[in-house]
């Protein structure tokens, strides 16, 4: 009961309508033709163009080196944020303060950015997105690693105090061990959004160092060929390999924080 | 046997406040850096005026605000809201009843249906959109199967379909959260009652569920108003929106004390969002 029939339809309507264009994307790739909208026959030459573009292999570098680097730093600015807000305050402003910069239209922050980074003479760079991705990256890191402390046993914590542990001591010995499974989430979290992430990347990359998805929105606006067909069709295997081992790793962690 | 109490090196209060400063400190310090101080520049920048060449002339001036209600641009941000509500609204139809309905799934089923809406929307953002213009363009897909030329790219139709793409997930998920807490026997109850299916749905189910559905909707118009990207690729660039405008200010025609108050707007619209949806969730 409860389940009239007529639902159905908007509900497979989502999934055709999730999957359906890119189902197409990835027939697209495999095209003879130069047409990246009408499929000419089978071919995988697309995929060897790929190969050479060096704009592309740049561009995938850049976002490696700026997904790695925000990355590291979201997760120590993030971690240490989320204990800090669970355990030494109630100000709920600190805690919004926190989730802002996930809450915030991406193009607020990245007309932000680019607007400070020119009042204090800041150079562009990969470096410039570093720090600017780190900021979301942190908000999100944050989120996740203090969901996993409200579940976390803080009396250890305090036994730990009692004993005459400092507030570092106890964060490195007690605190932390229990944090890793949220840690490691919140971090593959920050990269993958930063690897992804466009607008802000956009505002605040040097016009020489473009990010990825840079290079894809330029070869989207100004022409295209099915050689972008053959690039999404790897991203979106690769974005998902990625999500559905992300997946099966944290059930398997729940399953060991139930045991 | 004798113990010695050993002087704590660190008294509980003292420690707490060296515990704030060590974990607070670092990333509130680096939000105020990065975050508000950037915001507090955009928002000063909007009394200020562009000089000749791009730069910024501290001088105080409302000219930002008057231009912002000048029709031509009134336009722009009233188009905005169109396209964002258009994109909430069929987010909500669609949304609403899978969300319904994959709350109700087997357990595993559950996990497998939601992990299949979450997974597009860790792909590229721009190569979803992208992937539509395949789908819509004169040659393309739905043209060469119904055997028709039709100019379906471009237009407002093909912006609300690449939003609504881009963010549907956005309104699945806070819905099923909400839908999922649904305690079964209240629907029951209301059947054993001899209320009709939809009848259920208005008075038990939809109130119950208002929370999550004000959730979705903020987290669906909030980036479809200031999106830029889609409005370039599947609108074409022709028409205007608050998004490409603010990219347009701060990227092409350099007056950035316009773009800054194009931006404060988006920030408004935020704000009162944000509002409304947790008024209705102290209601809820």
């Amino acid at each position: 009961m409860g389940k009239p029939r007529f639902l159905y339809v908007p509900f497979w309507l989502t999934y055709v309508f999730l999957y359906a264009p890119i189902l197409v994307l990835l027939v697209m790739s495999f095209n003879a033709g130069r047409s990246p909208y009408v499929h000419e026959g089978f071919s995988l030459k697309w995929y060897g163009v790929l190969a050479q573009d060096e704009k592309i292999l740049k561009g995938l570098v850049n976002t490696l080196i700026v997904a790695a680097g925000s990355t590291v730093l979201a997760t120590v600015l993030g971690t240490m944020l989320a204990v800090g807000l669970a355990r030494y305050t109630r100000s709920k402003l600190l805690d919004a303060l926190g989730l802002m910069p996930a809450i915030l239209p991406d193009l607020v922050l990245a007309i932000g950015l680019l607007v400070f980074y020119d009042v204090v003479k800041f150079s562009l760079g990969l470096h410039s997105v570093i720090l600017a991705h780190a900021l979301f990256g942190m908000a999100f890191v944050a989120a996740v690693v203090r969901t996993r402390l409200t579940h976390a046993d803080s009396s250890l914590e305090e036994a730990s105090r009692d004993l005459g542990a400092g507030p570092v001591t106890t964060f490195v010995r007690v605190t932390l061990p229990q944090l890793v499974p949220g840690i490691v989430a919140g971090a593959l979290l920050a990269f993958t959004l930063s690897i992804d992430e466009f607008v802000i990347a956009f505002f605040t990359a040097a016009p020489t160092e473009p990010t990825l998805p840079i290079v894809i929105y330029s070869m989207v606006r100004f022409g295209v060929t099915p050689e972008i067909n053959a690039l999404a069709s790897i991203l979106l295997l690769v974005s998902f390999t990625v999500v559905i081992v992300a997946q099966r790793m944290t059930k398997i962690g729940e399953i060991r924080a139930q045991d | 046997m004798k113990t010695v109490g050993k002087a704590r090196p660190v008294s509980p209060r003292w420690g707490r406040r060296l515990g704030a400063f060590v974990f607070l400190g670092p990333g509130i310090a680096y939000l105020a850096v990065l975050m508000l101080v950037p915001l507090v520049l955009v928002l000063s920048y909007t009394v200020f005026r562009r000089g000749r060449f791009g730069g910024i002339v501290y001088e105080f001036t409302t000219e930002n605000f008057t231009r912002l209600i000048d029709p031509l641009y009134l336009d722009v941000v009233l188009e905005s809201i169109e396209l964002a509500t258009l994109t909430t609204v069929f987010a909500l139809l669609l949304g609403y009843p899978t969300a319904y309905l994959i709350a109700r799934l087997p357990r595993t089923w559950k996990t497998i249906a939601l992990v299949a809406i979450v997974l597009p929307f860790w792909t590229n953002f721009i190569i979803r959109i992208y992937a539509w213009t395949i789908l819509l363009s004169g040659p393309g897909l739905i043209n060469s199967a119904l055997g028709t030329q039709f100019e379906l790219l471009y237009n407002q139709g093909a912006m609300v379909t690449g939003l609504l793409y881009s963010y549907l997930p956005l309104m699945v998920l806070p819905l099923y959260a909400a839908i999922e807490k649904l305690d079964p026997q209240l629907r029951e109850a209301s059947a054993n009652l001899g209320a009709s299916a939809f009848t259920t749905f208005r008075r038990v189910t939809l109130p119950l569920t208002l929370p999550g559905v004000a959730t979705g909707c903020l987290f669906v118009f909030v980036p479809s108003f200031g999106n830029f990207v889609i409005p370039e690729i599947l609108g074409g660039g022709r028409s205007a929106t608050v998004g490409t405008l603010i990219r347009t200010e701060f990227l092409k025609s350099r007056d950035w004390p316009f773009g800054s108050t194009l931006a404060l707007a988006v920030i408004l619209v935020l704000v009162v969002l944000l509002v409304v949806q947790s008024w209705v969730n102290r209601r809820g």
